[in-house]
């Protein structure tokens, strides 16, 4: 190898071979590292974020049957995740307010204050929804009364079908700042 | 006997080179450096200790979603030392918190941060980020009703960044709301993912401390000068150094065992605190609270302008982050005596104001209805029928005694009220509660004329009482 790189000198062409041969396992090794990490990391990273990637179900959940509900009321509704995972245990949970305007009309709002996302409480004699965490304040129909949020409640999609009252999956409504 | 075991440890230094891993312990260091520089030693042991009982603690906990709060409840009423091992956690934690703010503001005071140390600081501000990221994954490893409703809190936070708002709330909660995978992640993140990134940068800060030296205590009008700096301390060392251990160490294992023993004490004495009810999220009677030392950011969040507050609550701690962390960059050199630089004396006290004051506002959270309030007594209201009376009692149905006091009943919300028929007329009364304003609903749409009558006449009768002195001569006769 030497002597190569000395007969190459001696003829004043420049042909590191001993550098290329070097540059070739330096990339080489740089190439198959990569390639490791790459084989271990997509998947990984995949695996990690997939919940990013998980639709809710199309499936309409029952709240209950119309009767159930008296006009110009607004009632707490336990909702259960269809889609949870089998350990979710209590939290496969959640509620919704649930306001029933005429015979054929339901409002479904969120639970999640659009402040910070606390439990919003139905105060029933003075029609107000009002949120523990930083007091914000919301009217019966979820507009915004007073307090920190930007928006009024959430409503989900609601919808009477055979003499049920059925609402979309629940999701924790994420409030943006666009 | 002795010479066997002499033998052994020669044998197995040789092997292993225990001398040679212990011999940082023994560099030379200012001897000025005295009971100031105890408290990265004091983080550090904190930090061991949240390792140790963390992982005791890993050995009864189950991470999952419907076990956990099952789990914790055995670690804290039966398993042999585990409210004790509970209570070393969360002091611990606490622990660790104040004594990476206590170093950080002798860093600062000092001007330790300047020429060479810069990354040692920089290093340091990223370990405070990690810790209080510790701090909030470990208070929902609690998983309680608060824990679970904290997660919900965080996915909206992080909802409020642009663009990728949405995709880090649903990052945080596992999915689009709370359920089997949301535990499980931050288990992960708070027990491995954290640990293995702060005993990264706590081993390269360490490193640093090692590569650039203990900084000397600052003299006034001796500033920092990158030219000469390296060589004067490499003078200092030779004409002063005493080796760290054992001549400067001392001071370290007794503040560290102090640090201990009040840790174990209060785990003893006082205990873990209470587990909240189950993390069942259609329990909509629940009232979360970030643990003490995130307080201040939760009472923050009540107090700063509407307009400006979705801005705030991202670029906030983005901006002190990003200020913590040029410091050096843009004050690297000069004076480092605290005398001579009344500025940073003057942002370590307002800082220490700022946090205390917003600590002291979020324990009592003024701006949180009063859900517990009773209805005001006939003693309170000063008739038992009548206008008067039956206005009282709507005060407490429509929820007004949620939000206002009268005389010591009811919530701080808005204003007192025990006096408001002194301060507004009758009708400047109807407009208030009809209209509302001032972070007020509006009541005109549910109540009815008698029941606004009703309310009034309950309010013009909260006024001072007259005393004989403030009465004229003759209504005295």
């Amino acid at each position: 190898m030497n002597e190569n790189t000395a007969d190459h000198s001696s003829l004043g062409i420049e042909a590191p071979e001993e550098i290329t041969r070097r540059r070739f396992f330096e990339k080489l090794s740089i190439t198959l590292t990569s390639f490791c990490a790459a084989v271990v990391g997509v998947p990984l990273i995949g695996f990690i974020i997939a919940p990013l990637f998980r639709k809710p179900p199309a499936k309409w959940v029952t709240l209950g049957k119309v009767n159930e509900f008296q006009i110009g009321k607004t009632v707490s509704v336990t909702v259960i995740d269809s889609s949870s995972l089998p350990w979710a245990g209590v939290t496969a949970k959640s509620a919704i307010w649930l306001r029933r305007e005429s015979e054929t009309s339901f409002i479904a709002f969120s639970a999640n204050c659009t402040h910070l996302g606390c439990p919003v409480r139905w105060l029933e004699g003075a029609e107000l929804f009002m949120c523990p965490c930083h007091g914000g304040v919301y009217y019966y129909d979820g507009s915004v009364a007073a307090g920190p949020p930007p928006l009024p409640l959430f409503r989900y999609n609601v919808r009477v079908e055979n003499g049920e009252v059925k609402m979309n999956p629940v999701v924790v409504p994420i409030t943006t700042t666009s | 006997m002795k010479q066997l075991f002499k033998s052994i440890w020669v044998w197995l230094d040789d092997r292993i080179g225990i001398s040679v891993l212990l011999k940082p312990m023994k560099h030379i260091a200012p001897q000025d450096a005295k009971w100031w520089y105890v408290f990265g030693t004091a983080t550090l042991i904190a930090f061991i200790v949240q390792v140790a009982s963390g992982v005791a603690l890993a050995f009864s906990f189950i991470p999952s979603s419907s076990q956990a709060y099952e789990t914790l409840v055995f670690i804290t009423n039966d398993a042999p030392f585990g409210s004790f091992l509970r209570g070393l956690h969360y002091y611990g934690a606490s622990a660790m918190v104040l004594m990476v703010g206590a170093h950080m503001a002798q860093t600062f005071l000092f001007g330790a941060y300047k020429f060479p140390r810069e990354m040692t600081w920089t290093t340091g501000v990223l370990l405070l980020g990690f810790t209080l990221a510790m701090g909030f994954t470990g208070q929902l490893l609690r998983w309680d009703q608060t824990a679970a409703w904290s997660v919900v809190v965080a996915a909206e936070q992080a909802g409020r960044v642009p663009l990728i708002g949405p995709w880090l709330a649903h990052f945080i909660l596992g999915g689009n709301t709370i359920g089997g995978a949301t535990l499980s992640r931050f288990f992960a993140i708070h027990v491995f993912v954290l640990p293995a990134v702060m005993f990264g940068f706590i081993g390269l800060h360490l490193w640093l401390v090692l590569r650039h030296g203990i900084s000397e205590p600052p003299t006034a009008g001796k500033p920092v000068n990158p030219e000469t700096y390296r060589r004067e301390y490499d003078e200092l060392l030779k004409k002063s150094g005493r080796p760290f251990w054992p001549d400067l160490a001392w001071r370290d294992v007794i503040v560290c065992t102090g640090l201990i023993v009040a840790i174990a004490l209060l785990a003893h004495f006082i205990g873990p605190p209470a587990l909240d009810k189950p993390p069942d999220p259609s329990v909509l009677d629940a009232d979360p609270r970030p643990d003490w030392y995130l307080l201040w950011y939760f009472a923050l969040l009540a107090l700063i302008p509407n307009r400006i507050e979705g801005y705030f609550m991202i670029l906030g701690p983005v901006l002190i982050g990003l200020l913590l962390l040029i410091i050096p960059v843009l004050n690297h050199k000069g004076e480092r005596a605290a005398s001579r630089r009344p500025w940073a004396i003057a942002v370590v006290c307002l800082s220490v104001i700022m946090i205390g004051s917003l600590w002291i506002e979020g324990q009592q959270s003024p701006w949180s209805p009063n859900f517990q309030a009773l209805p005001l007594t006939e003693k309170v209201i000063g008739a038992t029928s009548g206008p008067v009376f039956e206005g009282a009692l709507l005060f407490h149905d429509k929820a007004c005694l949620n939000c206002h006091l009268i005389q010591g009943h009811g919530g701080r919300r808005g204003p007192d009220l025990t006096y408001i028929a002194d301060k507004l007329t009758h009708d400047n009364m109807v407009i208030r509660i009809v209209n509302g304003g001032n972070n007020m609903p509006a009541f005109g749409s549910s109540l009815k004329p008698q029941e606004l009558d009703a309310l009034v006449a309950f309010l013009e009768s909260c006024k001072r009482p007259i005393r004989p002195q403030d009465q004229g001569p003759m209504a005295r006769k």
